[in-house]
């Protein structure tokens, strides 16, 4: 069992040990399973001494036993169910806990399919996993431990010979019944994996080329096809059932051995009167009740290489290398200094980190002081969100610095830095919770007043004060009651309640019909009054008259820079593009 | 949800083998218990009795070897319930897959069918526990104590009287609690979801709680929300758990109940140790398998939700009904010279309530290019789909040369129609072999010049193997751009008389789109064109264009 739990063991190291909890659950689960037992054997001993028909009053006691099991199994099981889930939830919270705590500094830099969501997703199952470390795979073999002790000193204490034979025989249900099952059903699940993949392709190829194949004529043949993968998928199921239910034989054999050989060293020691008839039926009927301990380890043993390859893959992402680390001892913010956000001869080659994609930034220089609004513009792919992101120190340039209040940014602490200088990005992620909440997100105490006025600021108020339950609307999963247009006034509503003295705005106007566009673009440019520094990155041209400057990025350079009637006036790039999304516009506006 | 119902039986008609096996077995388990029973109780009886074991070594034996047989049929059990389970889950896909494709090829609605492949895939897995393990046990729970009760009737009618008596509180126990409980249970699953939900949420959140500094706060959030979770779960889970308290009350007590009554008549005298012992090894065994028929429910209640979800898939009315054979009309019009025009067409999707085309007229006039215009959501792909025998009109009708399309054949229509929509599929094979779904008997060479007039005869002669090079899944990767050139030469494959066009290069950058649409215009002249607009500047490369809002024409500004 070396090296392949090690990161089982990891993980279960990340919650607290709670090993008072689990020892009483796994207490109450070997006491429900001895109940059981002592109802069985009380009763097979109280049968066969009743037929050497003594005084009934001598029996009173022995009956009194039979019900007192017979009521304490199921009290107990009852209480060890309770046990054990109140571990788990406990169990549950301390690992999504710990778990978040060490994706925190990997995000965003060190996750490059991060985004994809599908990571993100298997982490959380992953997680979710781990939960039945507890319920299904710690506690059955440690009741089944203490069961098969209390079961094997009770047969030995009637007849040694008889606790040797039903000791072997329930080790061997603990151990080699689980270990056969759990390999066969390894084994079927990785060949069945391939094929199961293969039979996944073919049918949402089918599902989703519908009506492709259907005007090709190829519906039926396809379906042939679909249905020749599933034929071949349920023969390696119909083996794999034919090894499950061999696991399956095992174990009934071992328990009719078990009871089998207990028999044969009980009837001779009856035979030389060393063995009191009724405890013969005392044992045998123990033997029939004592297997009930191992029954639950076949799945345990299934359920512990679930944990494990999910505790392997959790630390295969926790384990990845931090990109964008805070310094050792991190510099402060010099409060006197004035806090303009500057890039200096910015380079970025390659894919540092995998976070961004393909974008490099050549030789850049950007400086937003406060007051001053700055727009940033260019076709997509030309490096903007790029840029907005090493602004953040959500990445590190390849060479050049990027500086706050003149002290690079990688001497202070990210979040240091993210206090003064906010990103709403254009993925920005909508919690699901109120509408309130989510705005909230960028300055805790804010009043619902403030609240509101950020969303009247970005026109969204008309809209949730129509809502019956205003700001305390539920957004849904990831915002799903908004529209598009209306989770990127949320984002950038966020900015403007924040009280950082940089917000960085990507693409904030998306989603938003023409109209609206330029009212959003007065409203970023005003917070300059507030002596804030305001980036925003467009790639529609519309509305950026008012800014202080607008820079023009193609191919990680910036080609112009200027205001927009400047742009405009120099007849380059800005007022090429300038022109075809006006006529664009025109366009699209007589088809309406 | 019942736990038998007529629908899924249906479903299991497949298996309806596997099924008469599992109940043979389940008979034959009943009587190796009995015979268990019997002769343990035998055996003990005599050890007790001091006979030696030379004597009972015979009897032991026998024990053995009914022990021996009871776990073949354990082992034959469980591998025949997962043999039906198997058939029933390959039958069910193959239902869906005709359905899907057959019945209901619709061109919209994408994201329908990818909520339905997802069904076909993983959901049916969930189906298993249903067919491989709740069944079989049913049976079990139904032949075990009838044979148990049979036996035990003659032997001592007492204790038959205290099992009869008892028997019937376990389901009734199952049913009454299990319905109380049935709310709880549910809201148990509800919050361990929504608790998943809320992890999932703050981690997909992460970068921009990063960005707005706010990842202490939820981390302390997750452990305050797992700990209130928790508090309120307990809550609910000390009344859940009362069913499984009250089950295991009853059958302890009943065999506690019985023992005890057992051994006073034995004192007394009024019964033999044998019968005495076979009553009380018996008395286990007829409640156990009630038991696990609740517990196997249970376990199968995820799939018993997704075999209703497929079945109320599967029982969708059909969107195209092939004409009877007799009412057919055999000469197929051509869509190369004649008009196909649309009269007071309305269209309902079969099984829904709300008309998505309402009294549409318009004519696709032959060689020419027809653009329908409008929104997104106006019905402009539904009536390509019309036009395509994809869906019939559920009011009016659509004629080409003065023939309702009705009368023809589906598959002689679409035999003259070639589609390509606005992410065309490569499926998994050689490109020769995606080429010749258009035609299977076309020649290499007209292969090469099927690619030639698709502008992408130079793309496919750079593939390691040419024509032989496998793509999609699996395959070699191409880009949007040539994945679609590579579709239209397999429309100029086809050769088809009526093209429709959801306008295969929205979706591409400015230079694959100018490559893209400059194959579609020749794969367009003089061919009956159907081009299904969303970018304003296509329509200009139309000879028509139809206005669509909101289902209905709307008539061009003036």
């Amino acid at each position: 069992m070396s090296g392949r739990y090690d990161p089982l063991r990891r993980a279960a190291a990340l919650t607290a040990p709670r090993r008072r909890r689990l020892v009483g659950a796994a207490s109450l689960g070997t006491l429900a399973i001895v109940a059981s037992m002592g109802l069985l054997s009380a009763s097979g001993y109280l049968i066969v001494r009743a037929a050497e028909m003594p005084p009934v009053l001598q029996l009173t006691t022995v009956i009194v036993a039979v019900r007192f099991f017979g009521t304490s199994r199921a009290v107990l099981r009852y209480a060890e169910r309770l046990a054990s889930h109140d571990l788990a939830f406990r169990q549950l919270a301390d690992l999504r806990r710990a778990f978040f705590i060490k994706l925190v500094p990997l995000v965003p830099g060190s996750l490059p399919r991060l985004r994809a969501g599908d990571l993100l997703s298997r982490f959380v199952a992953d997680v979710d996993q781990l939960q039945e470390l507890y319920l299904r795979v710690l506690l059955p073999p440690l009741i089944a431990i203490g069961a098969i002790l209390v079961a094997g000193l009770a047969a030995g204490i009637v007849l040694p010979f008889a606790g040797l034979v039903l000791t072997t025989a329930l080790i061997l249900g603990a151990t080699a019944v689980p270990l056969a099952v759990s390999s066969v059903a390894k084994s079927a699940g990785r060949r069945q994996a391939l094929t199961r993949g293969r039979l996944s392709t073919e049918l949402v190829e089918a599902v989703d080329g519908a009506a492709e194949l259907a005007l090709l004529g190829q519906s039926e043949a396809r379906i042939a096809r679909v249905a020749a993968v599933d034929a071949e998928l349920a023969g390696l199921a119909r083996r794999d059932a034919i090894a499950g239910g061999l696991a399956t034989a095992l174990g009934s054999v071992v328990s009719g051995l078990a009871l089998v050989g207990v028999l044969a060293v009980a009837i001779p020691a009856v035979e030389d009167g060393t063995l009191r008839g009724p405890l013969l039926g005392f044992l045998a009927l123990l033997v029939l009740g004592a297997f009930e301990s191992v029954a639950t380890l076949p799945a345990a043993a299934q359920q512990l290489a679930a944990c494990g390859a999910s505790a392997a893959r959790l630390e295969e992402v926790t384990s990845s290398e931090v990109v964008v680390a805070d310094p050792d001892s991190p510099a402060a913010i010099d409060a006197a200094a004035p806090q303009v956000l500057r890039a200096e001869d910015v380079v970025l080659t390659g894919n540092p980190g995998g976070f961004i994609p393909h974008a490099v930034l050549d030789h850049v220089d950007l400086e937003l002081a406060p007051g001053r609004s700055v727009a940033l513009v260019g076709s997509s792919g030309a490096g903007k969100t790029t840029l907005a992101q090493l602004l953040v120190r959500f990445a590190d340039p390849t060479s050049g610095t990027v500086t706050f209040a003149g002290a690079d940014v990688r001497t202070l602490a990210q979040d240091e830095v993210r206090r003064h200088v906010l990103l709403c990005a254009q993925d920005a992620h909508i919690f699901t919770t109120t509408i309130a909440e989510n705005v909230r997100l960028a300055r805790r105490d804010a009043t619902d007043a403030e609240v509101q006025a950020a969303l009247e600021a970005v026109g969204l108020w008309s809209f949730v004060s129509e809502l019956p339950d205003g700001l305390e609307t539920l957004v849904g999963e990831e915002g799903a009651q908004l529209s598009g247009g209306q989770r990127r006034r949320l984002v950038v509503a966020r900015g403007l309640l924040s009280d950082a003295r940089v917000v960085l705005f990507d693409e904030p106007a998306a989603h938003l019909d023409p109209a609206a566009v330029t009212g959003l673009h007065q409203r970023l440019c005003a917070e300059r009054e507030s002596g804030r520094a305001v980036l925003v990155i467009a790639h529609a041209l519309t509305g950026l008259e008012e800014y202080d400057e607008i820079v023009v990025l193609h191919a990680g350079r910036f080609v112009e820079r200027g205001t927009h009637a400047e742009l405009l006036r120099d007849g380059g790039r800005y007022a090429r593009l300038a022109l075809e999304q006006a006529a664009a516009l025109a366009s699209a506006s007589e088809q309406r | 949800m019942k736990p038998v119902d007529p629908g899924l039986l249906r479903a299991s008609r497949p298996a309806r083998r596997h099924l008469a096996a599992t109940g043979v077995l389940a008979v034959l388990a009943a009587v190796v218990i009995v015979a268990q029973a019997v002769l343990l109780a035998r055996v003990i009886t005599r050890g007790v009795d001091g006979v030696g074991l030379e004597d009972l070594t015979p009897t032991l034996l026998a024990l053995a070897g009914v022990l021996f047989v009871r776990a073949l049929i354990d082992g034959a059990f469980d591998a025949i319930g997962r043999f039906g389970a198997t058939r029933v889950m390959s039958d069910l896909r193959g239902q869906l897959a005709e359905h899907l494709l057959l019945r209901r090829p619709g061109i919209e609605g994408r994201e329908r069918t990818g909520e339905l492949a997802a069904l076909a895939v993983q959901g049916i897995d969930a189906v298993e526990p249903y067919f491989a393990r709740f069944l079989p046990q049913l049976a079990l729970a139904t032949t075990v104590p009838i044979a148990v009760l049979l036996w035990v009737v003659p032997t001592d009618w007492i204790s038959a009287l205290i099992m009869l008596v008892t028997l019937p509180l376990i389901p009734f126990f199952m049913a009454l609690v299990g319905w109380a409980t049935q709310a709880q249970t549910e809201r148990r699953w509800r919050t361990l979801s929504l608790l998943s939900a809320h992890f999932l949420d703050i981690v997909r959140g992460l970068p921009t709680l990063r960005a707005h500094v706010r990842t202490d706060a939820h981390g302390e959030q997750l452990a305050i929300v797992g700990e209130r979770y928790r508090q309120e779960t307990m809550g609910t889970l000390r009344v859940a758990f009362l069913s499984a308290f009250v089950l295991e009350l009853t059958a302890m007590i009943s065999t506690a109940l019985i023992a005890g009554a057992i051994g006073v008549r034995l004192a007394e005298g009024k019964l033999g140790l044998e019968d005495g012992l076979l009553v009380l090894l018996l008395a286990p065994e007829l409640y156990m398998p009630l038991r696990q028929v609740g517990a196997q429910f249970h376990a199968s209640a995820d799939g018993l939700e997704t075999a209703m979800a497929l079945r109320s898939a599967l029982e969708q009315p059909p969107t195209v009904i092939e004409c009877a054979p007799a009412e057919r009309t055999t000469a197929a019009p051509d869509a190369s010279w004649q008009t196909i025009s649309f009269e007071d067409v309305s269209f309902t999707y079969p099984g829904r309530d709300v008309e998505v085309v309402h009294n549409v007229d318009f004519t696709i006039e032959p060689k020419l290019t027809t653009a329908l215009v409008g929104p997104s959501g106006a019905g402009k792909t539904t009536l390509a789909a019309l036009a395509l025998r994809l869906a019939d009109p559920t009011g009016g009708v659509v004629r080409c040369g003065g023939t309702d399309l009705r009368e023809l054949a589906v598959a002689d229509w679409r035999s003259q129609c070639a589609y390509l929509p606005q992410r065309a599929r490569l499926y998994a094979g050689t490109v020769a072999e995606n080429l010749r779904l258009g035609r299977a008997a076309a020649t290499d060479d007209e292969l090469w010049d099927a690619l030639l007039a698709a502008a992408a005869a130079e793309l496919v002669s750079e593939l390691p193997q040419g024509l032989e090079t496998v793509v999609g899944e699996g395959g070699r990767g191409l880009s949007a751009g040539e994945a679609q050139r590579i579709a239209i030469a397999r429309a100029f494959v086809r050769d088809a008389r009526l093209l429709v066009l959801d306008e295969p290069s929205a979706h591409l950058d400015e230079e694959s789109a100018a490559a893209v649409d400059s194959a579609l215009d020749r794969l367009r002249r003089d061919r009956t064109t159907l081009l299904i607009v969303h970018r304003p500047s296509m329509a200009a490369r139309a000879d028509h264009i139809v206005r669509i809002g909101d289902g209905a024409l709307v008539e061009a500004p003036a």
